[in-house]
């Protein structure tokens, strides 16, 4: 029972958390909202006058904007689609049964743990470099034209690369909700005659559905963010052909040091990393009631 | 009942498993065999690296005289578990508060925490940039630290308040009952209780402060600089630098391994807010 005393001192016990929060997120949220309305450039000093929407204008009608947004939409539904199917493939495997279980799933979960600028740097290096890197060796040793991957084709390189570091983590939790699937549910469904593909089809994957879906919009959310792996492959090049919202924004703000643009820029991730959100927390907010 | 499996079914399940898995793992194991190697000799092909190629641990020698490796190494220890015991302090009060005096909108409270982390970074990357600035925070060891921390603190918060919500009210409710006060309750009857829990959470924690790469690249340059950012200035090459990248990197890595392996499952619980345990 929570009596009035241990009430007050629970809000007590809350509120620094709170308190931080609320300013992390109000403060700068407030202050890129505003500087997003004014004309406002860090290289250009003297006044920054109020100029409504121009700054909207300006970040909306650049050719790169519609540029960024497509490579947004092809790096996260590429990596996507990448390691939710290969999640589910490797879970799948990962829950036979088989020896050293335990050692080959540390393998697959190890890339995870790999620091973004470490798996960008390790990919753009020893693997897919033309001429030194193991990829480009292969090619040439069976008698193919190595692939200059980031310039042929420097989108795949950097989907290659994101799920690389990705599909552990889809494993991981698909693996998690396959374990906690009722093993004698599956030998009934055997018994009574249903065959591998039934089995999966029917009762293995509605039971993933839900991790499933977590794994979407979780790795949704990380994956609009994605920047080092740009920075230190291909610098958001060639050209813009592999600019992402995030990459953009940076250039504006922090090479180009116009804050205004910057700002509305931001302002367009915030809505639409809210999108997303919205069904994720609608998720969750499901299980707490549970 | 598990059912007798045929040994050659499972060899066949390792076969394929263990095959796909060697290959998510090679990159990895690559770097580890290249850091090896002299300059010269990690750029050859393949099969000559492996070889027809002697060992050598001269390349981690080579990192530390390059860039001082030391110090990048001690910012990171220094910012993750700086910013995972900091947020520790501000989470367990509240995490305990939620869990064990749980008011009508401690569900809102809840949710609205987790939204903060939906925020992408670059939203208010300018904010956090001018500010900095105007503080002279920008590249010091305290304002990476204090970003990180807020950045997690609503992961922290959950991961404490799903582990604290197993633990049965009944117990808290005898040990008031006898006379604990709130802080004896917390000291002697919570704290004993949720300690494997709290360890997981920092575990988990210091992994993503460590491997943080947005802020880290953004905030810090050189005084700073934690291993991202450090590894990141081998991206303008620079003559022969395979295989000190290669020592660089598992070095920078190596530690997160392996604590990675050994939160694998709590890792789950952490990254998806507990819908999925």
């Amino acid at each position: 029972m929570a009596t009035k005393a241990s009430r007050a001192s629970a809000r007590l016990m809350i509120s620094p958390a709170v308190i931080l929060l609320l300013g992390w997120m109000i403060i700068p949220l407030s202050m890129t909202l505003y500087f997003s309305f004014l004309r406002y450039n860090l290289l250009q000093p003297g006044p920054t006058p109020f100029v409504g929407w121009e700054n909207y204008y300006w970040f909306f009608t650049d050719p790169s904007f519609s540029a960024a947004m497509i490579n947004t939409l092809v790096l996260v539904g590429g990596v996507l689609t990448i390691t939710t199917v290969g999640g589910i493939c490797f879970a799948l495997l990962l829950d036979r049964p088989m020896f050293g279980q335990g050692i080959i799933r540390i393998m697959v979960i190890a890339p995870f743990f790999v620091m973004p600028t470490v798996s960008g740097l390790v990919w753009k290096n020893m693997f897919m470099n033309p001429v030194n890197g193991i990829f480009g060796r292969i090619a040439t040793s069976l008698g193919f034209q190595p692939v200059d991957f980031f310039g042929q084709i420097p989108m795949a390189s950097i989907i290659l690369i994101v799920s690389w570091m990705w599909l552990p983590f889809a494993t991981l939790i698909l693996l998690t909700a396959l374990q906690s699937l009722d093993q004698e549910q599956l030998e009934a469904a055997e018994m009574d005659g249903a065959n591998w593909r039934n089995r999966f089809w029917f009762i293995m994957l509605p039971h993933m559905a839900r991790a499933i879906t977590v794994v979407i919009l979780i790795q949704t959310i990380f994956l609009l963010s994605i920047f080092a792996e740009i920075l230190v492959t291909t610098n958001g090049g060639p050209g813009v052909a592999t600019t992402n919202l995030t990459y953009l924004i940076y250039v504006s703000s922090l090479l180009q040091f116009d804050v205004g643009i910057g700002s509305a820029g931001g302002v367009v991730a915030i809505i639409l990393a809210n999108i997303v959100a919205l069904f994720l927390m609608r998720m969750i907010g499901k299980n707490l009631d549970a | 009942m598990a059912r007798a499996v045929p040994t050659r079914t499972k060899w066949f399940n390792t076969a394929t498993a263990g095959t796909l898995g060697f290959l998510m793992f090679f990159p990895i194991l690559w770097i580890l065999i290249l850091s090896f190697k002299t300059e010269e000799d990690a750029i050859r092909a393949p099969l000559e690296v492996l070889f027809a190629s002697d060992w050598t641990t001269q390349s981690y020698g080579a990192v530390q005289e390059r860039s001082d490796y030391f110090k990048h190494f001690m910012n990171s220890v220094t910012i993750s578990v700086g910013s995972t015991l900091l947020g520790l302090i501000i989470a367990i009060p509240a995490a305990w508060a939620m869990a064990f005096v749980p008011a009508k909108r401690t569900k809102d409270v809840l949710m609205w925490m987790l939204s903060t982390k939906m925020l992408p970074p670059v939203g208010v990357l300018i904010p956090i940039y001018l500010i900095f600035r105007d503080f002279g925070l920008l590249d010091t060891r305290v304002g990476l630290t204090f970003v990180l921390m807020m950045i997690n603190l609503p992961i922290i918060i959950w991961m404490l308040y799903t582990y604290f919500k197993e633990i049965p009210g009944e117990i808290l409710e005898a040990a008031r009952m006898d006379g604990a006060t709130l802080r004896e309750e917390v000291i002697y009857v919570l704290t004993p209780m949720a300690i494997p829990g709290m360890a997981s959470t920092v575990l988990l924690n210091i992994i993503l402060a460590w491997n943080e790469a947005f802020w880290s690249l953004q905030l810090t340059s050189s005084d700073a600089a934690p291993l991202t950012q450090f590894i990141a200035s081998y991206s303008s090459p620079e003559g022969l630098f395979y295989a000190k990248l290669s020592a660089a990197s598992i070095m920078a890595i190596a530690p997160i391994l392996i604590m990675g392996w050994f939160s694998q499952k709590q890792l789950v619980r952490g990254l998806t807010f507990g819908a999925v345990k």
